[in-house]
């Protein structure tokens, strides 16, 4: 009889021995390859994460009651001045303390002054102004993104003329974030129409309104809370757009079918019968890309970050004739990633002006993570609550 | 849930209900549904359904049989203009008349002839909502909001579709929770609710157990004598239990429509005979 397997069958009359070594050896090789890559963005992870933490907390919380900085929250960013008065002792101050120590000891003759940019204070001015470009950013987006999403899902029908809003919507997801704050400063700062008393000389649009003495001119809105809400809203429809889209697409037809054939009409169905259910998937990807918007650089750059403002948005506005309401809407904020920019590359590095750099950027990375892991539970919450 | 074959007897229903009572009185031999030469395509191009007439009389049930792909799904989606979803798809020949009136005619608006002419689906598909909202949807979106109308509503169509015993006492609890037989009949109720004079059912039976579809089944016998009811089935034996009329289709022509009784014992054509013997399909 002929067997095939006796020129490598072992001794002990194992059929399922190992028969090829190399193929064996090869297995092992890739799959520590593998490994080894998964591991190496763990590492990365790990050390950007443990950097920040080891230098940021200290920052921001403390050892003793209330265990957090609290200065570091409820000031807004300012000079810091080291000093050294005559007794050899080394002082570390915000600008304005400093010159009131000085009027409040003037025998204190002070020996050595070095001034740190933005390296005192606290953020309280980056965090309300992030704060109100992503709500002003995400009321319009969500606004404009949720109706294309339901025109795009529901109403539109097939063809070249959708392919080709579908394709522009992709583009834009790809467009740099550095164009759209070009796009914006041209747009809203620079072209969209204010009602003046005095047209700016630099534009060539502008009409009289019948008679009033006003006019409206082209002339853009300048740096501003609202063109910097609404660059960001731009760059982040569609992103929007598809969540939503995505949302509607995971709501069952027969909810619509049910509605339409119980006599609603399509907007009634939609309203009633697929909105309701599709929200909260849309609402959990809206935080995501809040945490994405939030932490934009260039968009704002141009159009509505300051890196320096001793005043809260809320703080002097509004008298002499001019609205408030205009006021708080057409001023330049700062941002807590423009200011993360300015401190850690505009201004002269040294030991004091760490804390700083890594407390913004401790502070802006928990609250990033706050809103993902809300966004997670969301979507948790909503998935066991809401089934069909 | 636990429903047993005794139970199905439901001394739940009320012969006479209310609804009846708006309902168009009907003469004997009347057409409700008069469906004329009737071509349909998806595309424009390729007629899923050709020269298609038949008569459908108030009252009675008339079953739609035939293999997979036959068109008779499409027809009874024609019948309530639910293919107008479709882009694209429409009738290429033809007029399809309800109540005497051609319903793809401009005149007449679909969302109104969908009150008219309701609709229960293969898959039960109660909305996530309570099951007092389910059946109060149709007459919530036509604006009604008097507590005391809906709540009538509700109880005589919960009433009507034998499931008002079952559910009485949780009505504020979710349509969900309910057995697939349940939510079946919580989509009839809700169908009865908007007072329909027709009901179309696409295979409503068929992602249910047994026990379950002859629940349905004795409903839709019931329901009969209120509504004019026509219902697509892949089952044969279904058709014999609930159907007044029968009609066989086959590759998107109409092959032949007659009594029930006729059909399943001596069909004059020779597909329908192959068909019901279980020759093909």
């Amino acid at each position: 009889m002929h067997d095939i397997n006796s020129p490598v069958q072992p001794q002990s009359g194992n059929p399922f021995a190992t028969r090829s070594k190399k193929a064996k050896r090869l297995e092992a090789f890739f799959s520590l390859m593998l490994r080894l890559a998964t591991y190496f963005i763990l590492i990365c992870a790990f050390y950007v994460f443990g950097d920040i933490v080891v230098k940021g907390a200290p920052v921001v919380f403390k050892a003793e009651f209330p265990f957090v900085n609290t200065t570091f929250f409820t000031k807004s960013p300012e000079t810091l001045v080291v000093f050294e008065t005559e007794d050899g002792e080394i002082h570390q101050l915000g600008y304005r303390d400093f010159t009131a120590f000085k009027d409040a000891n003037p025998g204190v003759e002070i020996v050595k002054e070095n001034t740190h940019s933005y390296s005192a204070g606290g953020i309280l001015g980056p965090l309300v102004g992030t704060a109100l470009l992503t709500l002003i950013c995400i009321t319009v987006a969500l606004f404009i993104g949720l109706a294309a999403a339901i025109f795009l899902n529901e109403y539109s029908g097939k063809g070249g003329y959708m392919d080709a809003i579908r394709l522009a919507i992709l583009n834009l997801a790809g467009v740099p974030s550095i164009v759209f704050g070009l796009f914006g400063l041209g747009l809203f700062c620079l072209f969209f129409p204010v009602i003046v008393s005095e047209a700016n000389l630099r534009t060539d649009l502008a009409f009289e309104i019948f008679g009033s003495g006003k006019y409206l001119a082209f002339q853009g809105w300048g740096t501003s809370l609202l063109a910097g809400g609404l660059t960001l809203a731009v760059m982040i429809l569609p992103v929007i757009i598809t969540a939503c889209e995505e949302s509607l697409k995971a709501i069952p037809q027969g909810f619509r079918e049910a509605s339409l054939a119980l006599g609603a009409t399509k907007w009634q169905s939609i309203r009633t019968a697929v909105l309701p259910y599709a929200f909260p998937g849309m609402l959990t990807a809206s935080i995501l890309g809040v945490t994405r918007v939030a932490g934009e650089t260039a968009p704002i750059m141009f159009t509505a970050a300051l890196a320096h403002k001793d005043k809260l948005p809320w703080q002097d506005i509004g008298g002499e004739g001019r609205s408030a309401v205009f006021d708080f809407f057409s001023q330049s904020v700062q941002a807590l990633p423009y200011h993360i920019y300015t401190v850690s590359a505009k201004i002269p590095q040294s030991e004091y002006t760490k804390p700083m750099q890594y407390g913004s950027v401790f502070v802006f990375m928990l609250l990033v993570m706050i809103f993902s892991a809300l966004s997670v539970y969301m979507r948790v919450h909503y998935r066991s609550k809401v089934k069909w | 849930m636990n429903v047993t074959m005794s139970e199905t007897q439901m001394d739940t229903l009320k012969p006479e209900s209310e609804l009846t009572s708006n309902a168009r009185p009907v003469e004997a031999g009347d057409v409700v549904i008069e469906i004329d030469d009737v071509n349909f395509s998806y595309d424009g191009n390729k007629d899923v359904l050709r020269d298609v007439s038949m008569n459908i009389a108030p009252n009675e049930v008339t079953a739609f049989i035939g293999p997979s792909g036959c068109g008779k799904t499409t027809l009874l989606r024609c019948l309530n203009r639910m293919n107008d979803l479709i882009p694209g798809a429409g009738l290429t020949k033809g007029a399809i008349r309800i109540l005497d009136t051609n319903i793809y005619d401009p005149a007449v608006d679909s969302i109104e002839l969908r009150k008219h002419v309701g609709m229960v689906f293969q898959k039960y598909n109660p909305f996530p909502k309570s099951i007092y909202e389910n059946v109060a949807y149709g007459l919530r979106i036509q604006g009604i909001r008097n507590k005391a109308m809906l709540d009538e509503v509700v109880r005589e169509s919960l009433t009507a579709a034998g499931l008002w015993e079952e559910v009485k006492d949780r009505l504020d609890s979710s349509g969900l929770g309910l057995s697939g037989g349940q939510q079946q009949r919580l989509c009839i109720a809700r169908t009865i609710a908007v007072q329909p004079k027709i009901i179309l059912m696409d295979e409503p039976c068929s992602a249910l157990d047994p026990i379950s579809t002859a629940r349905i089944e004795d409903l839709i016998t019931q329901l009969k004598t209120q509504f004019t009811i026509v219902i697509v089935t892949h089952n044969m034996q279904q058709a014999t239990r609930v159907s007044d009329k029968t009609a066989f289709f086959y590759l998107g022509e109409l092959i032949e429509m007659a009594d029930t009784t006729k059909i399943f014992s001596n069909p004059s054509m020779r597909q329908t005979e192959d068909y019901i013997s279980g020759r093909f399909g």
